[in-house]
């Protein structure tokens, strides 16, 4: 998990990779094979499946999209993050809402939305899904895609790299790991 | 037994589909598994490009051709810029001139990295994508030397390009250039003679050429119904005249046909690559021409004189007048014979700007050649005739 930092004040008390990380794996891993299971809290555990497993829906509209197919190709590559397209909204858990939502497509759009499964969140990517972007004054284009959908992190850019997509997820698992998961 | 009534069967196929290349709705009607009618409804990216060009400038239009074909955005940009120089009657140094074609062919690489792949995972196959990716991305990283943007560069400019090559980029792109070859190998060794492949495209939507010219085809489709008809020969704009190429062509029309002509046709950028990288060797001088009408001046000079200083700020905010009068300019672009239509009534932004796309073209034939076949075909006819959302609904 990218993320994480050695912040003390960080609240799911996170340890980054390394000997610290791995000290305290070792212990987990001799508890579990002494006593036969460990104790963690719920929060953390489904904190670190959700966080672990973001799989978005492949919602490639205009060209945002080769950008977002960008990042999960090699160089990117998100799959080592957990993040996997997934072409039904059934299974998936993030939509990003990948180039410019015009009228026409909106209630598609929120069609999608609505047939994801709790807890779901949505990417809007680059400046057209943010607010309209360089079509903000088109007769045709919706002024960002957060009038149809609730979104939790925006991307900025035109398009933005896939770099910044990246970073929009590692932004996303930071903010599910934030919001507790029982304490909403 | 009473007599049964069968109906045929309507399916909705997008626009949410991974296999729709964007945001295509095609309305199908089964005949089991047999498709009698394939109807694509439009208009899902429709951003209304037309109507907004005609509120901005002339620079500041260029990047709305960017943003059409979004897989290859200068070869949008050529058009459209060339359509400008007629009007103003302004000629591009012959270094500016090279440039354009040596990134016009670079997009054109990017563009067919794009699509052969896609169009290889829809029939089934994945590391052909993965690997081509890698190229696409070298490829963003000379846009990115260049101009600063990966993907919509607006890097050509009414009188020859934004600025010039950077230092050791040419060196950078001859090695890339040599290395490159090797991947379009692996990648026929992949695909060209796979059993799946074949199986899925030979003998799938064919055009005869009767056909194609009915149907107004033009560029990879064309030709892969065996027309050697290509833009850069028969009527050259930039440096393509003094380039050496061949125009590949197909044989039977078929989605087969259509991806050799789109791999021999990297072939064949190519060697434009390597003829262009070496006359800019030797040819140096300004990229841009020296019309104070379209270019602004120096930065140097900006700082230093009032008038300069006063002339970039008028360039910038209300831009070059254009001649009253009326063009089309059409270039090869990657999918075809994209025009412009540009009328300007002597103002600083354009009376009407018509788009010709070719991918639209393309799409309407989509009822012609899916008839008859299976529904699994589908895929494959909307992946070997290359289309792209933003172009077609632009």
């Amino acid at each position: 998990m990218g993320v994480t930092s050695g912040n003390p004040h960080n609240p799911m008390n996170l340890i980054p990779p390394g000997t610290d990380q791995d000290l305290i794996l070792k212990g987990v891993d001799e508890t579990l094979k002494e006593k036969g299971f460990v104790l963690s809290s719920v929060d953390a555990l489904v904190n670190w499946a959700r966080t672990g497993s973001l799989w978005p829906m492949t919602f490639g509209l205009a060209c945002c999209a080769v950008e977002m197919i960008h990042a999960y190709m090699p160089r990117y590559d998100l799959d080592r993050m957990g993040v996997v397209p997934r072409p039904s909204p059934r299974q998936s858990d993030v939509m990003i809402v990948a180039g410019t939502v015009t009228n026409k497509m909106a209630p598609a759009v929120r069609k999608v939305y609505d047939q994801m499964a709790e807890p779901r969140w949505v990417i809007s990517m680059g400046s057209c899904a943010n607010g309209g972007g360089y079509y903000h004054y088109s007769y045709s284009v919706l002024r960002g895609c957060d009038r149809i959908v609730p979104v939790d992190v925006y991307v900025p850019g035109c398009p933005p790299t896939a770099e910044a997509l990246v970073y929009g997820i590692m932004q996303l698992q930071k903010k599910i790991r934030r919001t507790g998961t029982l304490r909403r | 037994m009473s007599e049964q009534q069968i109906k045929n069967l309507n399916i909705n196929f997008g626009p949410q589909h991974p296999a729709a290349h964007g945001v295509l709705r095609l309305v199908l009607e089964l005949d089991g598994e047999i498709v009698d009618r394939a109807d694509p409804h439009i208009g899902l990216l429709h951003r209304g490009t037309e109507k907004l060009i005609e509120h901005k400038t002339y620079m500041q239009a260029t990047p709305y051709f960017d943003r059409l074909d979004y897989c290859s955005p200068l070869n949008m940009e050529h058009s459209y810029v060339l359509a400008v120089e007629k009007l103003l009657g302004i000629e591009v140094p012959e270094r500016g001139k090279l440039i354009r074609t040596l990134f016009a062919e670079i997009v054109r690489i990017a563009n067919h990295l794009l699509n052969v792949p896609s169009y290889a995972m829809d029939v089934g196959a994945m590391t052909p994508m993965l690997w081509a990716f890698e190229e696409r991305e070298i490829i963003f990283e000379f846009c990115e030397a260049v101009c600063g943007a990966r993907m919509h560069m607006n890097y050509f400019r009414p009188g020859g390009v934004a600025q010039d090559l950077p230092d050791g980029l040419i060196e950078r792109m001859r090695e890339w250039a040599k290395k490159f070859p090797n991947y379009v190998r692996d990648m026929e060794t992949m695909i060209t003679r796979n059993r799946i492949f074949m199986q899925r495209t030979v003998g799938i939507g064919v055009v005869t050429p009767e056909q194609a010219l009915d149907w107004a085809f033009s560029g990879p489709n064309l030709r892969a119904s065996g027309f050697a008809w290509d833009l850069r020969k028969s009527q050259p704009y930039d440096s393509y005249e003094e380039m050496d190429f061949d125009v590949p062509i197909g044989k039977t029309g078929d989605c087969y046909d259509r991806y050799l002509v789109r791999v021999e046709e990297m072939h064949q950028s190519l060697r434009i690559i390597h003829q262009c990288l070496d006359r800019l060797e030797k040819v140096k001088g300004p990229v841009k021409t020296d019309d104070r009408k379209a270019t602004p001046p120096s930065r140097h000079e900006m700082k230093r004189s009032m008038e300069a200083l006063i002339h970039h700020f008028k360039l910038f905010t209300e831009g070059f007048h254009v001649p009253a009068g009326e063009t089309y300019v059409a270039t090869e672009a990657p999918k075809g014979e994209f025009g412009v239509y540009l009328v300007s009534d002597g103002t600083n932004k354009p009376y009407k700007c018509k788009i010709r796309s070719p991918g639209y073209v393309h799409l309407q034939a989509m009822d012609m050649m899916s008839k008859g076949h299976m529904l699994a075909d589908i895929p494959a006819i909307i992946g070997s005739i290359d289309v792209v959302f933003g172009e077609i609904d632009r």
